[in-house]
């Protein structure tokens, strides 16, 4: 579904992806880890097509599509998500309308009418119902004055609406006490199916106890030092990832 | 983003929708002002004495003054006597006396604006007064109105009929010498609105106006004078094009409002003035002067102002707060695009007890536009308890443009409350990306954030112009960020 060819990536003139490598096929969950600074964030913008991030070299291909030729609204409509480490705020817009606008988005992209008012408003309820979310969040202004676990629910809430094929989530457990940890965690364990694929970026191995990985990688410096299954993020929480590095020297 | 270049100026380029020329034969003045252009202007609609006196007394006042300059605008220097200050469209010798006898061609005008004179107008239940270059040319709905005991007509209809009103009320808040650009209003207006609302009268439907100049070299200055007796309420929308031209055109307007005890106004604007190319070529100087005067007890008068036009922008609607508990309110949109400039704000003045006014400015920049926010409240010292709250929130798009905030204050009681908030905010590249990973374009995204961003003003408006207010805004910023 998704291959990451020696991706290498720029911000603001500094080189901050150097190659990376990784392949998620259907089905799949994988996690990223690594220590602050390594280049996770940068690769989940790249994918989700930040401007601001100026890629250097390799190439992406989804779906049988060259990603990184597509601007993002066009990789969104192709079944690509990013849920955001810290959701914008909107204000003025209803979270509603903009979950709508998004979705209708998606529709006509693939020819389909757009969705029935009717209809999408069942659809939302039942979704924020299973995030625990209470209604007034439907006509608040989008992410306004909601707190940090409120907007990652949020952005699950949307993910579940508009069903990605791939999900990226970037440190979507970060700043969630542990109840709501376990809902987003459900959340996200509901898309997980043979046709879709998730990747987790995350620093912690508490979010993987709830969402299982088939395979974990750790970003360092920019690169994949190591790959494995979900046994290595027990390794990283246990032992840091210095010896992923030094082992690597060695 | 998404759009290429090409596509952002074929976008801008589509922008201006309503700068078509009428071909129409004119009656006009040649350029030039002197008192005898005032006396002709005068004579040509019959005006009684008292009328000319009052202008003559304007215009020798306005020969004192000097044009202000501490508006946070540029532009070359007018040259007043190259200006025509009369265009009327000529009419068979006797004036229509229905719309059937309005000239088709002037018809089919308005039509292509969007306001037909005829069915729509009844449909929508709007009452239309059309003031083309220096004429009102059709009062719609007349009839009903009057039953109502409403009086709604072109000023020099007023003139003509209700002389001791015009007489009694004109200059009675925007007085003739008040600033440059209303004395010279008060020496050369042609026509404009006249609305009175007799005590206890709610008006029965919302009345319009639509301003069109047409002619080349052509000023436009109206007057419109609104009052509202003891304990009426009328609501009133304007709005405003004008043809595209290479030249800049001058508009100097004046609206006075009276608002006598327990009464309301509700006066909305939505000014879309051709704004000049995407150069700053041309464009209408819109440098207007706006008051209302909470007369009586209770009373309140409320602005609305959606600006998108006019190469230049200078105006404060005002109020006066005399009566006791009077309310005055001022909400706005201005956008300013391309090479456009804005200064707009508002003065709330408070002399009666417990008045209170609510400031809330919204200046949108973009392109190279100049976008600044001018506000002044003051409370006197009789105005005990009186309150004031004030929010100036700026939103820039794209890296030349500029905001500016100057609000000032004078209190002069003790008891007073007055709060001001204000905040500059660039539209985030954060929400429109955000935007555009959920799918979303760039220009519905642009459209989704300035309309959350402009929603408080949106919502005073009335409903058929909230909608017109919000396509125009999304034509206006159409390619600002691409």
């Amino acid at each position: 579904m998704l291959k990451i060819t020696d991706l290498k990536a720029r911000v603001a003139g500094k080189d901050i992806l150097k190659g990376v490598n990784l392949e998620v096929r259907a089905g799949e969950v994988h996690a990223v880890m690594g220590p602050n600074g390594s280049g996770k964030s940068t690769l989940a913008q790249v994918l989700a097509g930040r401007e601001d991030y100026e890629v250097t070299g390799g190439s992406v291909t989804f779906e049988g599509l060259d990603l990184l030729s597509l601007p993002a609204e066009e990789r969104a409509r192709a079944g690509l998500f990013l849920g955001f480490q810290y959701p914008v705020e909107i204000p003025g817009v209803n979270n509603v309308y903009l979950l709508k606008a998004a979705l209708n988005a998606k529709r006509k992209a693939a020819g389909e009418p757009e969705v029935d008012a009717y209809e999408f408003l069942t659809l939302i309820r039942h979704k924020m119902k299973f995030m625990q979310m209470s209604e007034s969040f439907l006509t608040r202004g989008v992410n306004e004055g909601f707190s940090g676990g409120e907007k990652k629910r949020n952005e699950v809430l949307q993910m579940l609406v508009l069903e990605p094929k791939l999900a990226i989530l970037d440190e979507t457990d970060s700043g969630l006490d542990i109840d709501a940890l376990k809902v987003v965690s459900a959340g996200v364990n509901t898309l997980r199916d043979a046709k879709r694929a998730i990747v987790l970026v995350t620093h912690y191995q508490r979010l993987l106890d709830y969402i299982v990985p088939d395979q974990v990688h750790v970003l360092s410096g920019g690169l994949i030092m190591k790959s494995g299954d979900s046994s290595l993020a027990h390794e990283l929480e246990r032992r840091g990832y210095d010896w992923v590095l030094e082992s690597q020297v060695a | 983003m998404s759009s290429k270049p090409q596509d952002v100026e074929a976008l801008l380029a589509q922008k201006y929708r309503h700068g078509f020329v009428t071909d129409i034969e004119s009656d006009s003045l040649p350029p030039g002002l002197d008192e005898d252009v005032v006396a002709a202007i005068s004579k040509k609609k019959h005006e009684p004495q008292f009328l000319l006196d009052w202008r003559l007394k304007a215009f020798r006042h306005w020969l004192t003054m000097q044009e202000p300059t501490w508006a946070h605008v540029h532009y070359k220097p007018i040259d007043y006597q190259d200006i025509s200050y009369y265009s009327a469209p000529r009419a068979p010798a006797n004036a229509p006396k229905s719309l059937d006898e309005v000239d088709p061609k002037l018809l089919a005008t308005y039509a292509k604006l969007g306001i037909p004179l005829h069915e729509r107008a009844r449909l929508a239940g709007v009452a239309v007064d059309a003031v083309f270059d220096s004429v009102s040319v059709a009062t719609t709905f007349k009839e009903k109105l009057g039953k109502a005991g409403v009086i709604f007509c072109s000023f020099s209809d007023a003139v003509r009929d209700h002389p001791g009103l015009i007489e009694r009320y004109l200059g009675s808040v925007v007085p003739p010498g008040d600033n440059f650009f209303a004395a010279l209003n008060s020496a050369v207006f042609s026509d404009g609105s006249f609305v009175y609302v007799p005590p206890g009268v709610r008006c029965p439907m919302e009345l319009s106006t639509y301003f069109r100049i047409n002619a080349a070299k052509t000023g436009q200055f109206e007057r419109t004078l609104i009052i509202a007796a003891e304990a009426a309420s009328v609501s009133y929308l304007e709005g405003c094009t004008a043809p595209m031209r290479d030249e800049n055109q001058l508009h100097a307007a004046v609206v006075e409002l009276v608002a006598l005890d327990n009464a309301q106004i509700k006066y909305s604007t939505v000014q879309n003035w051709y704004p000049g190319d995407e150069n700053g070529l041309g464009g209408i100087y819109n440098f207007v002067t706006k008051r209302g005067e909470c007369r009586g007890h209770n009373s309140k008068i409320s602005w609305t102002q959606v600006e998108t036009g006019s190469a230049i922008t200078w105006k404060y609607p005002s109020c006066i707060l005399k009566g006791d508990n009077s309310i005055g309110e001022f909400y706005s949109v201005a956008v300013a695009n391309n090479y456009q400039q804005a200064d707009t704000g508002t003065k709330m003045v408070h002399i009666g007890r417990n008045t209170k006014s609510t400031i809330v400015s919204k200046g949108i920049s973009a392109g190279h536009a100049e976008n600044t926010y001018r506000g002044l409240v003051k409370i006197l010292p009789s105005a005990a308890g009186a309150r004031n709250f004030t929010q100036c929130d700026s939103l820039l798009m794209g890296p030349k443009c500029a905001a500016h905030t100057f609000p000032y204050m004078e209190v002069k009681n003790p008891t007073a409350t007055v709060e001001h908030e204000a905040s500059t905010s660039k539209i985030g590249e954060d929400q429109l990306f955000y935007c555009l990973q959920r799918g979303i374009s760039a220009e519905d995204a642009v459209n989704m954030i300035v309309s959350g961003f402009c929603k408080v003003v949106f919502k005073e408006l009335p409903m058929e112009f909230a909608v017109e207010a919000q396509n125009l805004l999304s034509v206006s910023l159409e390619g600002a960020v691409g």
